[in-house]
């Protein structure tokens, strides 16, 4: 946020988050790749997959992000079922020792839209077990609200499935879930550029998540860039207040006599 | 006796604790969690617990993604 202008830090289940652009490590083609935009997103928290031990290639993404003091938000990417989102967020917390989850159930492959019967399940059972639990979700109002009713911490509905780049497809959900939310609403997903990410913040959400907009970036650096500006003009602009639309014309000049 | 870690069939002489598996494997102790036949073994456990035969060894790690 620019000087001289006051703004209320993000705080998601009581972590204070210096940075309202959430970002994803996935598509960098390589570390220094990443660790340049990275810092150039200006971001505080920043996602990882969980898998298998691959003993050669090292825990490089994690070194890097304690390097840059970039706290972690382990996902669930990949998982299908509710029973394997908990088991992995519980290892998730055994192997970074971060209560914090990004919660993803995908209903399959070809879409990767959200199966919210068993996001729901998995989001009542990691509450029960103390997470602090982010659940990525459809861009529906009952969903979200049922998500918090259940004790997650945030919401982040999609703008767009994820990779698409195809934005934000229902920007009037997008609103109605900010209307009504009493936890922060993360727009995640979907978002191709950065006009796209200062809709989000402008329609009241309070921070974005992106990777693929970034790291398959024509210039990844660059790009980061332009997103943190993105985030902050949109977040600027919501506070500052839209004027209302009109159909007709309205003269910002005086009349001539 | 046969168990398996992260998929791949592996004899080991019994008894098998959950650090024998992990030093199979060449994986770092830190940055790491185990479960065994779906259930998460906490880091405290690991040098106490016996596999039993077949057991399947799941190891994670953070890796780029999301």
């Amino acid at each position: 946020m620019t000087e001289g202008f006051t703004d209320e830090p993000l705080v998601v289940g009581g972590h204070k988050i210096g940075s309202r652009l959430i970002m994803g490590t996935g598509g960098a083609n390589n570390l220094a790749v990443l660790e340049r935009a990275l810092l150039a997103s200006g971001t505080a928290l920043t996602t990882v997959a969980m898998r298998r031990v691959d003993a050669a290639a090292g825990t490089g993404v994690l070194d890097l992000l304690r390097r840059l003091g970039i706290e972690t938000l382990p996902n669930t990417a990949g998982c299908r079922s509710a029973a394997e989102a908990v088991l992995t967020a519980r290892m998730a917390r055994e192997a970074l020792e971060t209560n914090l989850v990004k919660l993803e159930v995908v209903a399959d492959e070809r879409t990767l839209l959200p199966d919210p019967i068993e996001l729901l399940d998995a989001a009542e059972q990691l509450v029960a077990d103390g997470f602090t639990v982010l659940p990525y979700t459809n861009d529906d109002p009952v969903l979200a609200r049922k998500l918090e009713q259940a004790g997650c911490a945030a919401v982040m509905p999609l703008g767009s499935p994820i990779g698409t780049g195809l934005g934000i497809r229902n920007p009037h959900n997008i609103e109605m879930i900010v209307e009504q939310a009493g936890v922060p609403v993360v727009l995640d997903a979907g978002i191709g550029t950065a006009s796209e990410a200062a809709q989000a913040m402008e329609l009241g959400c309070d921070a974005v998540l992106l990777a693929t907009a970034v790291t398959r970036a024509g210039d990844p650096e660059r790009m980061a860039h332009a997103m943190r500006l993105a985030v902050e003009a949109g977040r600027a602009a919501r506070l500052a207040g839209r004027i209302p639309r009109r159909y007709w014309a309205q003269a910002s000049s005086p009349t001539v006599d | 006796m046969r168990i398996w870690i992260n998929g791949d069939s592996h004899e080991l002489p019994e008894p098998v604790s959950v650090t024998d598996a992990l030093s199979v494997l060449g994986a770092p102790s830190t940055g790491v969690a185990v479960a065994v036949d779906d259930e998460l073994v906490p880091r405290a456990d690991w040098g106490r617990y016996r596999l039993a035969a077949d057991a399947k060894v799941e190891v994670l790690t953070a890796v780029q993604g999301g």
